[in-house]
């Protein structure tokens, strides 16, 4: 038998959706920091988007439902392992995947080199709904950690934006 | 016992303290926007805390997770500074709180970046991010209550005037935390007072919010002395792995 590589790994990963953002998986979000293939062993090295996401036990358990019938058939105990560094940032979601973001109704972070988000400004955040600019900050907590609350002056669309860190 | 263990503490029981509080603040916001963000924020203190325990008890080397550290710890083995055990009081009364800590944990991160320890520097760089965003939005209520209605003024001002005396816990300098920042692994607390101070004084100046000309400081949290309100607390979030210590859900 033709044993997986790393890459092999992670494209089984790919098919992992993110529990509250489904129509990204948890390689695209950044949480899946890496695949480590030992003799006999398996590690899933993922990172928390906030340090308190209560999806990471779920993530780590569908990782685990997944993975482990491919584990089992090459004899691989399978670990999923949580590491904090580098710090998760929003730029590891790439263009892709933040126009997938914005196509489910999710104002998409953008990218942190945007200094006006740093110094409390707010950058033009667009409504996922009808592209207006003309959009206002709600709360800066949204429905789950990553996001913050906006509504559309144009349109009237209340909607999440993915908070750029 | 490894000096890391205590200075883990701190930070770990800070987080806990302040993010079981928030937690109080389900279903009771002002508003839903500021339950919803409140709760937030205490999601992220509990994140934070279970980083800083889980690392407190790995140091350790006693066995000891982060649940074994935050339920089975009495009162005077909390490291917590004082200001995270006041009580919640009123919206404004956990604005002022939030707002205090935040601007001294933004500090405090960013030092702790730097850490030699990269275990240390991984969770605070991780933190950092969190704690600025938390600054956002204490800031910015700090803003809105001082710099509103009559009232609002008034009360925000109570608070601010009530919390201050428990500020200075926050700097507690001792021999550890000196250590600590000489062997480069951890920050003294003492250090971060000044930036804490520029970053209160710009508060005031757009608020519209005094600061009392005397303010008394009242200390011990550091080392295990604390006020009446922790025992309620750690009695309502220990009860239950206390008296069902196996329990799984």
């Amino acid at each position: 038998m033709v044993m997986r590589s790393p890459d092999d790994w992670l494209a089984i990963l790919e098919t992992v959706p993110d529990p509250e953002i489904p129509v990204l998986n948890v390689v695209e979000m950044g949480i899946v920091r890496g695949v480590d293939c030992t003799e006999g062993g398996l590690t899933v090295r993922i990172t928390p988007t906030y340090m308190g996401c209560p999806a990471m036990d779920a993530i780590a358990d569908d990782i685990r439902t997944t993975l482990g019938p491919f584990a089992r058939e090459e004899s691989r105990s399978l670990t999923v392992e949580l590491v904090y560094s580098p710090a998760w940032t929003t730029d590891w979601l790439d263009d892709k995947a933040q126009a997938k973001l914005e196509a489910y109704g999710i104002a998409p972070p953008g990218k942190t080199s945007d200094k006006r988000a740093l110094n409390g400004e707010a950058p033009d955040i667009r409504c996922p709904k009808c592209k207006s600019t003309e959009t206002e900050l709600v709360s800066l907590f949204g429905s789950t950690a990553c996001k913050a609350h906006y509504t559309c002056g144009s349109c009237g669309e209340p909607f999440d934006h993915f908070k750029c860190i | 016992m490894d000096a890391r263990f205590d200075y883990l503490l701190r930070l770990g029981d800070d987080a806990l303290i302040l993010g079981q509080q928030l937690g109080l603040w389900t279903g009771h916001g002002p508003a839903l926007e500021e339950d919803i963000a409140l709760t937030n924020i205490g999601l992220d203190q509990i994140g934070q805390a279970r980083a800083w325990l889980t690392l407190a008890g790995r140091i350790e080397g006693q066995g000891r997770d982060e649940d074994r550290l935050a339920y089975f710890r009495d009162q005077a083995e909390f490291r917590n500074a004082l200001l995270c055990e006041r009580p919640n009081g009123h919206f404004g009364d956990t604005i002022v709180r939030q707002f205090l800590f935040d601007t001294y944990a933004v500090g405090l991160h960013e030092g702790l970046s730097r850490s030699s320890d990269p275990e240390i520097a991984a969770i605070a760089r991780k933190s950092a991010k969190e704690s600025a965003y938390h600054l956002r939005h204490s800031r910015a209520w700090m803003v809105r209550l001082g710099d509103g209605t009559e009232e609002s003024h008034a009360k925000v001002q109570q608070s601010l005037d009530d919390l201050l005396p428990y500020v200075g816990d926050l700097f507690h300098s001792d021999e550890a935390t000196q250590n600590a920042a000489v062997e480069g692994w951890g920050v003294d607390p003492a250090e971060l007072r000044e930036g804490w101070e520029a970053r209160f004084n710009e508060m005031l100046d757009e608020s519209g919010l005094t600061c009392p000309e005397s303010v008394p400081e009242q200390t011990g949290g550091r080392v295990g002395r604390h006020t009446e309100q922790l025992s309620f607390l750690l009695a309502e979030m220990q009860v239950l792995p206390r008296t069902y210590p196996d329990a799984q859900w």
